[in-house]
């Protein structure tokens, strides 16, 4: 068994004394894992960083066995994703979502997002509307997707401001109103009514997806959400308040 | 079957000898030969140093550090700059670091770091045990010498956030060209560190 295929790093384990077996989300086979070997050499430790874009060959006996990558490197952007807070956790928190879906599952979509998203890490606005696309892109492949398109009680297309928690179907703000408490607020951004996300339009979104990640992913496995993706929140949440002088 | 060549207790201490980095089956049955072959200037005072070692070995209750004496040999050490901090994954950071001699500070050792794949969480680390005693006060600078992995910047970003608010200078390690290295062979992401961390001669 053999193939080739593009892939960016999510993840690396050591594996014995000099071999690491590497985690790849690749373009047409999924999140896939292999044994690296000699992945812990000085020519190979900086290419197999999460967030670099390789060229990986996966060869095994039968197509069940673990297999061995042979890894050659396309983009090696690790080192620029390693200088601020919010691309370091956003590398991690993607990772973690991947690693929801089912290993060796395709997705060609979802590596094309994840293929724009680390590019766009390192700006809070681009990196946080993208994350929370990425998080109901990923829902929706698990088969929870959110309707977001029309108003789950009056079909109307307009005036979408609330989402139910149950449904996950959004609501018009007439239909909503007397919800209004229990309902989660559906960013601007989301509805299509403003195309660039601002803190509190983003504050809203994370609520949203991690209220759908925790009802429908987290909670029937029995997991938390990781702590990276904390940690993504705060620093895109603080790098766009008002007070913060990069949001200046 | 193969025939045994030895008895249980060679054939015990080099599967034990087999376990240790570096050694495979075949060096650690080499190993074990000579120890056997140097049975008393060797083996003998080997057996002794690690029995002695293992009863008296334990981690520092302050910096996570491994010595026979709690606290460290390094935390009760009062020529140390003791308000500077250098915080390492491992001990055998905290060794590489000690053999530069570079600065005459204090340790924290973490253990490892923050790995989803691996399912290390911050709990699993002294961070907790770093942020008490930041805490205390005393403390100036604190130089987070963590890997230049993602996972050892994560777990540099996640201790910045936990000291937030807290009166520490928190530093980290340059990022850069190695001494001996060609800039043919460096990645991409390497070289853009180090021109911008560019000095001037």
């Amino acid at each position: 068994m053999q193939w080739s295929d593009q892939a960016i790093i999510l993840g690396i384990r050591r594996h014995g004394e000099s071999s690491v077996i590497a985690e790849v989300m690749t373009s047409g086979h999924g999140r896939h894992l292999g044994l690296v070997r000699a992945g812990r050499s000085r020519a190979m430790q900086p290419v197999l960083q999460p967030g670099n874009s390789v060229e990986v060959t996966w060869r095994a006996r039968l197509d069940e066995h673990l297999g061995e990558f042979r890894v050659e490197p396309i983009e090696l952007r690790a080192a620029r994703l390693m200088e601020k807070a919010i691309s370091v956790y956003g590398i991690q928190a993607l990772g973690a979502l991947l690693r929801l879906l089912p290993e060796r599952d395709p997705h060609p979509h979802l590596y094309k997002a994840l293929a724009v998203i680390v590019d766009h890490l390192q700006d809070p606005a681009d990196a946080g509307e993208l994350f929370v696309r990425f998080e109901l892109a990923v829902l929706d492949d698990l088969g929870f997707g959110l309707d977001l398109s029309e108003c789950a009680a009056t079909g109307r297309c307009d005036e979408l401001v609330y989402v139910s928690p149950k449904s996950g179907r959004a609501v018009s703000r007439e239909a909503g109103a007397p919800y209004a408490e229990r309902m989660l607020a559906l960013p601007n951004f989301l509805s299509g009514r403003q195309n660039a996300a601002d803190h509190d339009a983003l504050a809203a979104a994370f609520r949203l997806t991690a209220h759908f990640l925790n009802r429908h992913v987290y909670e029937p496995r029995g997991i938390n959400a990781s702590s990276a993706r904390d940690g993504f929140v705060q620093a895109t949440l603080k790098a766009l308040s008002p007070a913060s002088p990069s949001a200046a | 079957m193969a025939k045994r060549v030895t008895g249980p207790e060679i054939e015990k201490l080099i599967q034990l000898l087999a376990k240790v980095p570096g050694l495979g089956p075949r060096s650690a049955r080499r190993a074990a030969l000579h120890l056997v072959k140097k049975k008393e200037q060797l083996l003998g005072p080997l057996a002794e140093a690690m029995g002695e070692a293992h009863r008296k070995v334990r981690i520092c209750s302050c910096c996570g550090n491994v010595d026979t004496i709690d606290p460290c040999t390094v935390c009760t050490d009062e020529r140390r700059d003791q308000s500077v901090i250098i915080v390492v994954e491992d001990v055998a950071d905290l060794w590489a670091l000690e053999r530069a001699g570079a600065m005459n500070a204090a340790y924290h050792v973490l253990g490892g770091t923050l790995s989803p794949l691996d399912g290390i969480g911050p709990d699993d680390l002294n961070i907790k045990g770093l942020v008490d005693r930041v805490g205390k006060g005393g403390v100036r600078e604190l130089i987070l010498a963590v890997n230049a992995t993602v996972e050892g910047q994560t777990t540099a970003h996640y201790i910045t956030d936990q000291l937030e608010g807290m009166e520490v200078k928190i530093t980290r390690l340059a990022h850069g060209v190695p001494v001996g290295g060609e800039l043919d062979y460096l990645d991409e992401g390497t070289l853009t560190a180090a021109l911008r961390a560019r000095t001037t001669i």
